[in-house]
């Protein structure tokens, strides 16, 4: 069996970018050549970084579908409670593009009980085919009975692309379907756009914990599916009235082996800081207890965990639990928002290995502003509540 | 430095540390304060093992010896002394049975205690007995088929949460110091109390009581070794954990030390980390010096004593001598580099020095060990001319 | 009861940096782990063997170093490891990978119940899980976080988060269910598993030992491929708005998103 990924040896220049970019520790330099190891786990990010196309991975995937015979852009209406879930309208955005440079029409796969409502709406935000399926036996979410209908549908309609929302349900639905028809799903794509030559759908999404970007093409299997993440794209704005179609579909469900007991609602309870990926934090600045209430709406608005100053915590404003810096927690999330605290260096002790950091102090030579990423200069007490606004949508 | 360890000691050292990083550090601050004794510790380092470490294999330990048991002290006396000192006393109640216990004492005890599912304490030092030890008063005296215990013994590490104790106590009050035999007491044999916790300058995490004996019986068959030998028992006993209390002395200075290192270079004064000062830099520069040899001094202590030399008194009084004389001064150094930071509570300096200074008093002063010291010095000089 | 504990050897994602100057991954010091999120399947599965009784199988699909992983996983108390390994499995995307573990628990027999973490922390796509069951014909559930019950006559009861709360499902095994982080706390290894662990012998498959589609592995049953793998654009340090609140919150805003920060999304995290 030939090897998968190979030096073309006469090209590589002994510059060592790819031992840089490797993170399984897989290349080496032997005589000022690029030598692979069998750590290789041929992931392609050398392939990536080389800029003398001397290394190159052999690809010849299984026979695919039969590409000319599949067209358009089709998403998965996920709804919950009664209501489409955000995240559709944020994809109908992406799809409207996508229309716009395809050329193609945008359906929609909608199944469940009493779900015409929501086909109406789809089709009022753009949806050019609904495909409904009505049924009570199709219930509450459940992955065997909508992995099969959704599959049925793909191979009947057969649309070029198949999206779904990066929640819980749409990352555990897509690839169950993927799996049954055997085509290409990526995770979580922070972008779509359609190459200009191939008129492929390239999919952007990060990897390696959001440390990288990957672009990835799916190219002789269809339908090109992929998730979306949640609250990146921009939602659709509806159009009123748009010339779409309902189509009401009929398949035979299947009895499922998995059944629901019952749906418990949850509030969010305080996110671990340790953990957490978003920190909104108070200080000084916050000039009284109370007022920690915005902190708290803020951290519910993003999902994120509630952190406090020294000074909050010693006048008793919010637990010793909360504090973050020298002599308390030292956190690492992706965003830190830091609200009417200064900036002192035991605070920064604790968050400074923060990815994006962002003051709000109406104090413009806050030393904060110095290790922020961004920043706004003004009263918290304007800030937050608009912030917390805007997010919300 | 390399001490070349094996393999099997670098894994007991890597878990040990590992545990010390990841459940002992989060919690050191709050049970030093609040006086908490470790018991959810104690169930960890029981699940993984470590009590098995210095038990031979056929009572269900692992065949290690003082070089792997101070290695686990070591590394979790760096992030606290004394959740490390559950540990370690623990391991000063085993060996007694260890040394001197009979097969079915052995088979009795060591299994339990290797499977961590019970802790044992050693208990000599009374009101009037210190350093002169040999002013034991605790009577053990016999009445047919058990001895009767009366008295008190203090400061006791442990004391109420172990479950197996080995008391020195007299067994024939005519003989002098050689009257003083060891028994082993369990918890709740009736007539054996504890006192109230004591309320420490440091270490304050480690549980220490007054054992009381009132008219408490034990069996003839609880008697360690033979009656008379009671000192014998304490002194073959200590000459194998002062490497023990050096490990823990030498964490603590570790931890210190670490956490002075890391400070200097965040904190600023005069426009720069202090750390770009000399005068912070030779402080340093020495406390690691010391730090290391200490750590050089109880290892070879430590592996002295499992090779099987016959005579370690003085090599393991020197390590435990010198390891916490430097604990001591390295703590506060540390505390001076962190400046008016380290008196706080708030920051981790004030509590090492605290807990340091215990390490140059329990488990015989260290005036005692100079006395031993010098006095084997001595001994093997007469013995040379000879 | 069977239980196999599908893991991946992972680096250490959380500890990786970029190099702000050349803009590349310094995967300098990075070590590879066990994927945190396996661990608490790892952890979850022996409590199932400590509970019913039984066998729990660790599987993982890899280059040889993955053994480390394995010796890890016995450390901890599995029983038995076995390593999916050939270059002929390398390259595979998410679809090769659920499809040549499915074959190699086919190959390991009857099995009751199948774990594994959420996703991994470098792939972050969490879909071979899915993969795996529909390629076994059984059904799955994401983000478990609790194994209520499980009876006599085979019948499970699990709690499955969901965005805004959970809910309870009933299923008969076997069942293969991806796990969050709540759902236990993993142990730590005890000196007894680590020696045990280095003295075991860890099962080694190629293609030809398993029965398998030869094109449905590694690349040739990859459908899809990494065009280009960039840093993200690292948003420019100290961006300061002021003025108009509405205003410099709509343009912050606007910078988080463009850097990609799902900026509002909820539960990221299991």
């Amino acid at each position: 069996m030939a090897e998968p990924i190979q030096i073309i040896v006469d090209k590589c220049v002994g510059c060592g970018l790819c031992i840089k970019v490797c993170a399984y520790d897989a290349v080496s330099l032997v005589d000022k050549k690029a030598v692979l190891n069998e750590r290789c786990t041929v992931c392609g990010a050398c392939v990536s970084a080389c800029k003398y196309d001397a290394i190159v991975i052999e690809r010849r995937p299984f026979k695919g579908q039969e590409v000319e015979e599949y067209s358009g852009i089709c998403l998965f209406a996920e709804h919950r409670h009664g209501a489409l879930s955000s995240v559709v309208y944020e994809i109908i955005g992406a799809s409207r593009e996508l229309k716009a440079s395809l050329g193609k029409k945008i359906s929609a796969i909608l199944l469940g009980d009493k779900v015409r409502d929501m086909a109406e709406e789809l089709v009022s935000y753009g949806v050019d085919e609904v495909w409904m399926m009505e049924d009570p036996a199709i219930g509450d979410f459940n992955e065997e009975i909508q992995a099969d209908l959704v599959a049925k549908i793909l191979l009947d309609k057969k649309p070029e692309i198949f999206l779904g929302g990066g929640t819980i349900i749409g990352r555990s639905l897509l690839p169950r379907v993927a799996a049954r028809i055997l085509t290409g799903l990526t995770a979580d794509c922070t972008e779509l756009m359609i190459d200009g030559e191939n008129k492929l759908l390239r999919q952007t999404r990060p990897a390696f914990g959001g440390n990288i970007m990957a672009t990835i093409l799916c190219n002789s299997h269809r339908p090109q599916m992929a998730t979306v993440r949640h609250k990146v794209m921009k939602a659709a704005e509806s159009l009123g009235s748009h010339d779409g179609k309902i189509v009401e579909l009929s398949y035979p469900i299947l009895k499922p082996r998995v059944e629901v007991l019952e749906f418990v609602r949850e509030e969010m309870d305080t996110v671990n800081l340790a953990d957490a990926d978003f920190i909104v934090s108070g200080g000084r600045g916050l000039k009284d207890p109370k007022n920690f209430a915005l902190i708290e709406e803020l951290a519910k608005a993003i999902g994120g965990a509630v952190g406090a100053s020294r000074a909050a915590v010693d006048a008793g404003w919010i637990p010793y639990s909360h504090q973050v810096g020298q002599t308390g927690k030292t956190v690492n999330p992706t965003i830190y928002v830091a609200c009417g605290i200064s900036g002192a260096i035991q605070h920064l002790a604790g968050m400074k290995s923060s990815d994006i950091i962002v003051a709000i102090n109406n104090d413009p030579g806050a030393p904060i502003f110095n290790v922020a990423h961004f920043g706004i200069v003004g009263s918290l007490f304007d800030v937050v509540p608009e912030l917390v606004k805007q997010i919300q949508g | 430095m390399n001490y070349f360890l094996t393999e099997e000691q670098e894994m007991i050292r890597d878990l040990a540390a590992r545990i010390a990083k990841e459940k002992v550090a989060p919690v050191a601050l709050e049970y030093d304060e609040k006086g908490i004794f470790p018991r959810d510790i104690v169930e960890l380092m029981a699940k993984a093992d470590l009590f098995r470490v210095f038990i031979p294999e056929e009572y269900d330990g692992l065949g290690g010896g003082i070089m792997e048991m101070s290695l686990v002290v070591e590394e979790l006396s760096k992030a606290c002394g004394g959740i490390a000192l559950a540990y370690a006393a623990s391991g000063l109640g085993t060996i007694p049975i260890m040394l001197f216990g009979s097969e079915e004492q052995k088979k009795k005890y060591l299994p339990r205690l290797a499977a961590g599912e019970i802790l044992a304490a050693f208990a000599l030092t009374e009101p009037e007995a210190g350093s002169d030890a040999a002013a034991v008063k605790t009577k053990a005296y016999p009445e047919g088929d058990n001895y009767v215990l009366n008295g008190t013994k203090q400061w006791i590490t442990n004391g109420g949460e172990a479950f197996i104790y080995t008391v020195i106590a007299l067994t024939d009050p005519t003989r002098g110091p050689r009257g003083a035999s060891a028994v082993l007491v369990e918890k709740d044999t009736p007539g054996f109390e504890f006192g109230k916790k004591e309320d420490k300058m440091g270490i304050r995490a480690s549980v220490t009581r007054e054992l009381i004996f009132n008219d408490c019986k034990v069996p003839k068959t609880n008697l360690l070794g033979r009656e008379g030998a009671g000192f014998l028992v304490a002194m073959k006993t200590f000459d194998k954990t002062r490497p023990g209390v050096a490990a823990q002395a030498l964490g603590i200075a570790q931890g210190a030390l670490d956490k002075a290192v890391d400070y200097s270079r965040e904190r600023k004064q005069f426009g720069k980390p202090i750390s770009a000062f000399q005068g912070i830099q030779f402080m340093l520069a020495d406390m690691a010096t010391q730090v290391e040899a200490a750590r050089a001094l109880t290892y070879a202590a430590a592996r002295t004593i499992d090779a099987g030399a016959k005579n370690v008194s003085r090599v393991s009084a020197m390590a435990k001598v010198f390891a916490s004389d430097t604990a001591m001064r390295v703590t506060t150094d540390a505390v001076q580099i962190y400046g008016g930071y380290g008196y706080m509570k708030e920051y981790p300096v004030e509590k090492m020095m605290r807990d340091a200074k215990i390490t140059q008093i329990y488990e015989g002063t260290n005036q005692i060990q100079r006395e031993i010291i010098g006095l084997q010095l001595i001994k093997e000089s007469l013995q040379k001319k000879e | 009861m069977k239980i196999v504990i599908c893991i991946k050897q992972v680096p250490d994602t959380t500890n990786v940096r970029i190099n702000p100057e050349t803009n590349t991954l310094m995967r300098e010091g990075v070590e590879s782990i066990i994927n945190p999120f396996d661990m608490y399947a790892l952890e979850e599965g022996i409590r199932l063997k400590e509970q019913h009784g039984g066998s729990v199988i660790a599987l993982s699909m890899g280059p040889p170093q993955v053994e480390s992983a394995l010796r890890e996983a016995i450390s901890l108390g599995v029983d038995e490891a076995i390593l999916l390994s050939d270059r002929a499995f390398a390259g595979a995307d998410t679809l090769a990978t659920g499809y040549t573990l499915a074959r190699g628990i086919k190959k390991i027999g009857k099995v009751d119940v199948i774990l594994m973490g959420r996703q991994a922390i470098d792939g972050d796509t969490g879909q071979v899980g899915p993969g795996v069951a529909e390629n076994l014909g059984l059904p799955h559930v994401t983000e478990i976080r609790k194994i209520e019950q499980i009876d006599e006559d085979g019948t499970i009861v699990v709690e499955r988060l969901l965005e805004d709360g959970y809910v309870r499902l009933k299923s008969k095994l076997p069942i293969l269910l991806t796990v969050v982080k709540e759902i236990n706390e993993p142990r730590l290894p005890s000196l007894k598993g680590k020696m045990a662990a280095k003295k075991a012998e860890i099962k080694n498959w190629d293609h030809q030992d398993i029965d398998l589609d030869p094109q449905r592995i590694g690349l040739t049953g990859s459908p899809t491929q990494v065009m280009k793998i960039f840093t993200p654009p690292k948003p420019s340090g100290g961006k300061i708005f002021e003025g108009d609140v509405g205003q410099a919150v709509t343009d912050l805003l606007a910078e988080l998103r463009s850097a990609g920060i799902p900026i509002g999304q909820q539960k990221e995290e299991g």
